[in-house]
C-alpha cells in the first residue's frame, strides 16, 4: 500500500492543500475522469477557470435606494410640474 | 338693471374661470403646450433615465425643447440628489419610474429593453427596481 502527497494550487487564491491519496484510487478516477496523463502524474491538476468571476459593480442603483427615493421625486415632479 | 346683469356676467366669468383652474389642475396645467401637444402625438417619450427621449427623429424645434427640459431635469435631480444624499443617476432613475407611472393613455415610454411602448391603460413595463 503506497501512499503519495499531491499538491494541489489553487491559482487564484494560492492556497495549497496537501491530500493522502491512495494510489489505486487515484487512478481509477483519473482514468475515468482526467484521462492518461493524471494517471501517469498520480496528482489531480486542479486549476481555476480562465474567465474570472466578475461581480458586476455597474449596478450603482439599487432597490433599496430607489425605494428611500421615491417620496422625494414624487414631491419634485409634483413642485416642478412644468419640466415633468 | 343693466348694471346688475353686467355684474352677473362678470362673477359667471370669475366664477367659470375658476371652475376651469381647478378642473384642469391635476397634471396638464403647468405644461408648455408645445410640450403637451409632443407629447400627446407620441414625438416624445419619457424613458427610465428620468429625461425625455424622442420616440421618431425630432424638428428642430422639438429637439430644442426637450433639450431644454431634459436640462431642467438634470438641475433640479442634482439638486435633490444633493438633499437626499444620493447620486444624480440614482434620483433620476426613480422619478423615471414615476414619471413613466404618470404617463397617460397614448403617451409613449421606453421600456427597459429599450423599445417604445405606447401607454394604455393597463401598467407600464418598468424596471424591475421600480416600486
Amino acid at each position: 500500500m503506497s501512499h503519495k502527497i499531491c499538491q494541489l494550487t489553487d491559482r487564484s487564491g494560492n492556497a495549497i492543500r496537501s491530500i493522502m491519496m491512495n494510489r489505486k484510487t487515484t487512478g481509477l478516477i483519473s482514468g475515468v475522469a482526467l484521462g492518461l496523463s493524471a494517471v501517469l502524474a498520480g496528482c489531480v491538476q486542479v486549476s481555476a477557470p480562465d474567465k474570472p468571476i466578475v461581480i458586476n459593480l455597474n449596478i450603482n442603483i439599487k432597490q433599496e435606494v430607489v425605494y428611500r427615493l421615491d417620496g422625494d421625486a414624487k414631491d419634485l415632479i409634483n413642485s416642478e410640474a412644468e419640466i415633468f | 338693471m343693466f348694471e346688475f346683469i353686467r355684474k352677473n356676467k362678470a362673477a359667471a366669468i370669475v366664477g367659470g374661470l375658476a371652475l376651469t383652474a381647478i378642473v384642469a389642475t391635476p397634471v396638464m396645467a403647468q405644461r408648455d403646450p408645445a410640450y403637451a401637444a409632443a407629447r400627446a402625438s407620441g414625438a416624445i417619450g419619457e424613458k427610465p433615465d428620468g429625461y425625455l427621449g424622442y420616440v421618431s427623429s425630432p424638428s428642430a424645434s422639438v429637439k430644442a425643447m426637450v433639450e431644454d427640459l431634459n436640462i431642467k431635469r438634470k438641475a433640479a435631480y442634482t439638486r435633490k440628489a444633493q438633499e437626499t444624499n444620493s447620486t444624480v443617476e440614482q434620483f433620476a432613475f426613480t422619478s423615471g419610474c414615476n414619471l413613466i407611472m404618470r404617463t397617460v393613455a397614448g403617451e409613449k415610454y421606453q421600456a427597459p429593453n429599450g423599445s417604445w411602448q405606447t401607454r394604455t391603460s393597463a401598467a407600464p413595463t418598468r424596471d424591475s427596481r421600480c416600486p
